[in-house]
């Protein structure tokens, strides 16, 4: 029934599409085979380095984000400074606009040629967005470790385990288990703002596919860079969704066999 | 070190939370291989007290000594004092993340710098003796309710404690499992283990302590050995435990 209706469903929305005044004009300008054939490899390499952006830079955010959690999570009056400095930066980097960040960053460091930091775009650029999605980052961390249960850092500390070691081996590996979900939905965000480091003048996708426009007046490259975004989300969307569905089946098969 | 042959002491033992005296001068002395049952109402203290022993909460006022060493002192390392205390919970608190073998050996290995080799020896030669082999590799969700507060003694003992609490250990679990734990109570009784048990089972504070004390409004009100704690009371607040205990069928 669900196949019916689908299809049935979608040939309408077709032929209403088809059939509207304009079509043609919009074919032309968005949808334009040839155009598509011709830009697509320059795209697709460009391509490469959004996927080098993103991949470089969610190694260094998964890192320094979780340091930062760890650092709000501090217990007791003497660590104030240090879990003040970790709101400082959540509170300031995730209310900047991330294209600020950037051009700040990628205009302005390099400007100020101070002698031994590096002038590349492509370099600032993709430390503002580590920068930002850090932020971002550490507080789905401190979610996760603040829905440890309490109880679980009583027994860890009450076997003689140090503090450190009941974050390393009870609460981290619990914390950021719950918290894949959250964490792949803001990498899925991070691999569309890898775009914005074109702003820079760096040739990645977005850029690419701009020259291109430039040339022809026809929008069709852009439709091209839209694709290839979509298609590696769509895998990574489809892990969170599948990850999230064992999570409930597992804890659900643990309420039932308890 | 003293010369006492006590495993625990605790002085004038005091602790608050915010406004509620928790514990308001407790004095209780424990010896080597005497199993002390503390029983009372829910919010006597009982719990409380469990947990200053192991130093997961700090004590206002007083001092406790652990065989022979004041382990509420400045600069004590709670750490290495914690190793030498085995305390189980009313909620197991298993860490779900790790199967059965590697929650017993994590401390071992970790805070005593046990090889793994010998941790893994250690840890299967005690569930073996508690009957748990078969579940080494299991996950806690996997397992009953018994299954897992066993598991957690065993956890508890593998850094090899000199001392025991229990935390009202079988309070969680269904009638029918209770049995199981308490088994592994008594076996560690009859190998000399030292135990502090806070527990509302009567009938096996009866059988297996050494001493009886209730616990009422956060102090000691009265002690004494099993028949004489529960057949001749001489205080009205115990007697009117007690009764109510048989009222309610648990005696």
């Amino acid at each position: 029934m669900a196949v019916v209706s689908t299809i049935v469903f979608l040939a309408v929305l077709v032929l209403l599409v088809v059939n509207s005044p304009g079509w043609e004009d919009v074919k032309r300008q968005f949808f334009d085979w040839a155009e598509f054939r011709e830009a697509l490899p320059e795209i697709l390499s460009a391509f490469g380095t959004n996927v080098r952006i993103f991949c470089i830079a969610e190694v260094f955010i998964l890192v320094f984000a979780l340091v930062l959690a760890v650092l709000r999570s501090l217990p007791g009056p003497v660590f104030f400074p240090l879990r003040a400095l970790a709101i400082v930066y959540a509170d300031l980097f995730r209310g900047i606009p991330t294209i600020l960040v950037i051009y700040i960053l990628g205009f302005g460091v390099p400007a100020l040629q101070l002698s031994g930091v590096p002038t590349s775009e492509l370099f600032w650029g993709t430390v503002g967005l580590v920068l930002v999605y850090s932020a971002y980052v550490s507080e789905v961390y401190r979610a996760g470790i603040e829905s440890v249960h309490p109880s679980q850092e009583a027994a860890a500390r009450s076997l003689g385990l140090s503090r450190t070691q009941s974050l390393r081996y009870v609460i981290l590996p619990q914390a950021v288990r719950r918290v894949i979900p959250p964490l792949l939905n803001d990498f899925i965000g991070l691999q569309k703002d890898t775009a914005l480091i074109a702003l820079l003048g760096v040739v990645e996708a977005f850029r690419q596919s701009q020259i291109d426009v430039a040339a022809t007046f026809n929008y069709t490259p852009y439709l091209a860079t839209a694709l290839l975004f979509v298609l590696i989300t769509i895998p990574l969307a489809r892990f969170t969704d599948w990850l999230v569905a064992r999570d409930r089946r597992r804890s659900q098969a643990a309420r039932l066999a308890g | 070190m003293s010369t006492t042959s006590e495993a625990l002491l605790l002085e004038g033992v005091r602790k608050s939370f915010g406004k509620l005296e928790v514990l308001r001068g407790i004095d209780l002395a424990v010896a080597e291989h005497e199993v002390v049952c503390l029983i009372g109402a829910s919010g006597s203290g009982k719990s409380t007290l469990l947990r200053c022993v192991n130093l997961l909460e700090s004590i206002d006022e007083g001092r406790i000594v652990v065989e022979g060493e004041e382990i509420t002192a400045r600069g004590v390392d709670v750490n290495r004092i914690r190793r030498r205390i085995g305390i189980v919970f009313q909620s197991f608190n298993l860490f779900p993340h790790m199967s059965v073998l590697r929650n017993i050996t994590l401390a071992p290995v970790k805070a005593l710098g046990v090889s793994r080799a010998q941790a893994q020896h250690d840890a299967e030669e005690l569930l073996e003796r508690f009957g748990l082999l078969d579940k080494r590799d299991e996950y806690p969700d996997r397992l009953s309710g018994g299954q897992q507060q066993r598991v957690a003694i065993v956890r508890a003992l593998a850094t090899k404690p000199g001392l025991m609490l229990f935390d009202e250990v079988t309070s969680a679990l269904d009638p029918e499992l209770i049995a199981e734990v308490l088994n592994v109570i008594r076996e560690l009784a009859a190998g000399g283990m030292t135990m502090v048990i806070a527990t509302h089972e009567m009938g096996f504070a009866r059988d297996i302590a050494s001493r009886v004390c209730f616990l009422d409004a956060g102090v000691i009100l009265e002690e004494g050995p099993p028949e004489e704690i529960f057949t001749a009371p001489r205080q009205p607040r115990t007697q009117q435990f007690l009764q109510r205990i048989v009222e309610a069928g648990r005696l």
